[in-house]
């Protein structure tokens, strides 16, 4: 019932949301750490940017990393001119896509983390003499932990789940960006509806298991947290 | 008052602003006292390098923290703070507690021993392998107070520390506190709105009121000085530093001696010439005039009016008296109603006797 194919696009996915997840939560760390306690201007249009992914369709921001990282797109011609040819219908450019897309998963959870912390643990920590950088590290991360899993969690299962993003960026091709999304939508488009439900009904139990299994572990985290 | 402990700063936020200069002595607990919003917490918060006053100078044990050139960052600056409450990490054990900031110290092995002492000091030693959540509120902030002092700070500043604690939990910690207080040889602020802390605990006290220096001194010559000022209602009274002097077993009771009298008080078991501390309230003091008075209350003080002022309700008055004679004397404050006083027809200059209906021993 599930070919070759799509053992393919499902093993693409994984690698997909893996590695996208692994770069969001490098990123969002201290864009979330500094959007819960910057007092700059330039937080709430900052803010406003990070969240667009949310209320924009995946086929707008699509389209738009397409023609910017395209070959007559700025960007485009920068990864050109430094060699890396460009990212549009690769694998790579799948991953910038995904975490532009994602990224409003991965920030939310660990703003909030942060923000609920409040200031007084870092103020503790710099009257034990431990410098900024030193208590985000000893005291900010261990203390948003329910955050991070909140973020790895729902950047990994949003990042499985995409589509309209994927065809814009990276097309169709099969091993190297087309995913479980696009292959189910294949299998619709040429009337394979067994296949399609065995994908499709997978990805459902999926999803819920993800976000059933988040939810047990927020209720854990809220009573063990501060 | 050593010049070594001086902060100077003016701290405005929107409406409210704080302007202080004020000394503090080399050791012992200087008290920061005023009612809510008085900018008690801020001062402290300015000390630590919390907030950032516009302009100030705050000098610890000689090194420079804050002036015009300088603003040492909280991290950089060689103190202790223990916050009203969440002052420990609730992610790490007692013993991850105590050990955050001694990793960061760069006291090496001397580290070790300064912790040991801090945990022996504050009785926290059975603690050490539990979780924080673990902990009863009291045993938080004897943790969090020693985890301060292994640091070996110049400054010890504690911001309410009690605030947080049932009746109970406090009368537990308050031992903790005095031995921290006649043990440990660094200036202490410790901010509080409860006048019962401030003669039990503090050698110096700083009122503050409204952003302002209200007063500031020995306690127990401020209480005398200006109590009527900034203490409520029933917290009104003074602060005598006496001495046993005399038992009398048949009754259970000892003869406690202060600058310019003494008073029976329960005997407390203590050795002759122990230092006591004794709280007299102003309403636990009745007034006579003529010849003594015959009476069930067994300490009279002759005394002389040194003012008469209005209370909060018209139909009470303070009277501010004077007992012993010059340099040895001590104040003490009564209420009685506006009509005792015209009745009695006390002036200021003239003579009465105080009678003293209650006395509490709140320390040594």
């Amino acid at each position: 019932m599930i070919s070759p194919e799509d053992w393919n696009a499902i093993g693409l996915t994984l690698r997909l949301a893996g590695i996208s997840t692994l770069v969001l939560l490098l990123l969002s760390s201290p864009l979330a750490w500094w959007l819960a306690r910057s007092r700059s201007v330039w937080r709430a249009p900052v803010a406003a940017l990070t969240s667009l992914p949310l209320v924009l369709p995946p086929t707008v921001l699509g389209f738009y990393l397409l023609v910017t990282l395209g070959p007559d797109g700025p960007l485009g011609r920068l990864t050109l001119l430094m060699g890396l040819g460009t990212l549009p219908f690769s694998f790579a450019g799948l991953v910038v896509g995904s975490v532009v897309y994602s990224l409003p998963f991965a920030v939310q959870p660990l703003l909030h983390a942060f923000q609920n912390m409040g200031d007084r643990p870092l103020e503790l920590a710099a009257s034990l003499r431990a410098s900024p950088l030193d208590a985000f590290f000893s005291v900010a991360l261990p203390l948003a932990w329910p955050g991070f899993v909140s973020a790895a969690v729902l950047s990994f299962a949003h990042t499985i789940g995409e589509f309209g993003m994927v065809l814009m960026m990276g097309g169709n091709i099969p091993g190297q960006t087309r995913v479980l999304s696009t292959q189910i939508y294949g299998h619709v488009e040429s009337m394979a509806y067994t296949q399609a439900h065995a994908l499709a009904a997978g990805m459902l139990v999926f999803s819920f298991a993800v976000l059933l299994g988040l939810n047990l572990l927020q209720k854990r985290g809220l009573r063990m947290g501060p | 008052m050593s010049a070594d402990n001086h902060v100077s700063l003016q701290w405005v936020r929107s409406a409210f602003r704080l302007e202080v200069d004020i000394s503090l002595p080399s050791q012992g607990i200087t008290a920061v006292f005023g009612a809510s919003g008085s900018g008690k917490t801020s001062l402290l918060r300015c000390v630590a390098g919390l907030e950032r006053p516009s302009q100030g100078l705050v000098r610890m044990s000689g090194q420079v923290w804050q002036d015009a050139q300088t603003f040492l960052p909280t991290w950089r600056r060689p103190l202790g703070y223990v916050f009203q409450e969440a002052s420990l990490f609730e992610h790490l054990t007692v013993q991850g507690n105590l050990h955050f900031g001694l990793r960061r110290s760069a006291q090496g092995k001397a580290g070790q021993k300064h912790l040991q002492q801090a945990i022996e000091l504050l009785g926290i030693g059975h603690l050490l392998a539990r979780q924080v959540q673990a902990l009863s509120g009291g045993e938080r902030q004897r943790v969090a107070i020693a985890s301060a002092l292994a640091l070996q700070p110049r400054v010890l500043l504690l911001d309410e520390p009690l605030a947080a604690l049932d009746a109970a939990r406090r009368q537990d910690i308050l031992p903790w506190l005095e031995r921290l207080r006649d043990e440990v040889r660094i200036p202490m602020l410790y901010v509080t709105h409860a006048l019962d802390e401030v003669v039990r605990l503090a050698d110096h006290l700083l009122v503050l009121d409204q952003g302002k220096l209200a007063d500031s001194g020995p306690v127990a010559q401020v209480l005398g000085r200006s109590a009527a000022n900034f203490a409520s209602g029933e917290d009104l009274g003074v602060l005598l530093h006496a001495n046993v002097q005399e038992f009398d077993p048949a009754w259970h009771l000892m003869r406690v001696g202060f600058p310019g009298g003494s008073l029976w008080v329960k005997d407390k078991a203590l050795a002759l010439g122990a230092p006591v501390r004794v709280r007299v309230l102003a309403r636990d003091i009745s007034l006579a005039i003529g010849p003594p008075p015959v009476s069930s209350i067994q300490n009279l003080l002759p005394v002389t009016v040194l003012e008469m002022r209005a209370d909060a309700h018209p139909s009470q008055c303070l009277v501010r008296l004077s007992c012993g004679k010059d340099n040895d004397a001590s104040v003490l404050w009564a209420r009685i109603t506006a009509r005792a006083a015209h009745a009695l027809d006390l002036q200021t200059g003239a003579p009465a006797w105080a009678q003293v209906k209650a006395a509490a021993l709140v320390g040594a």
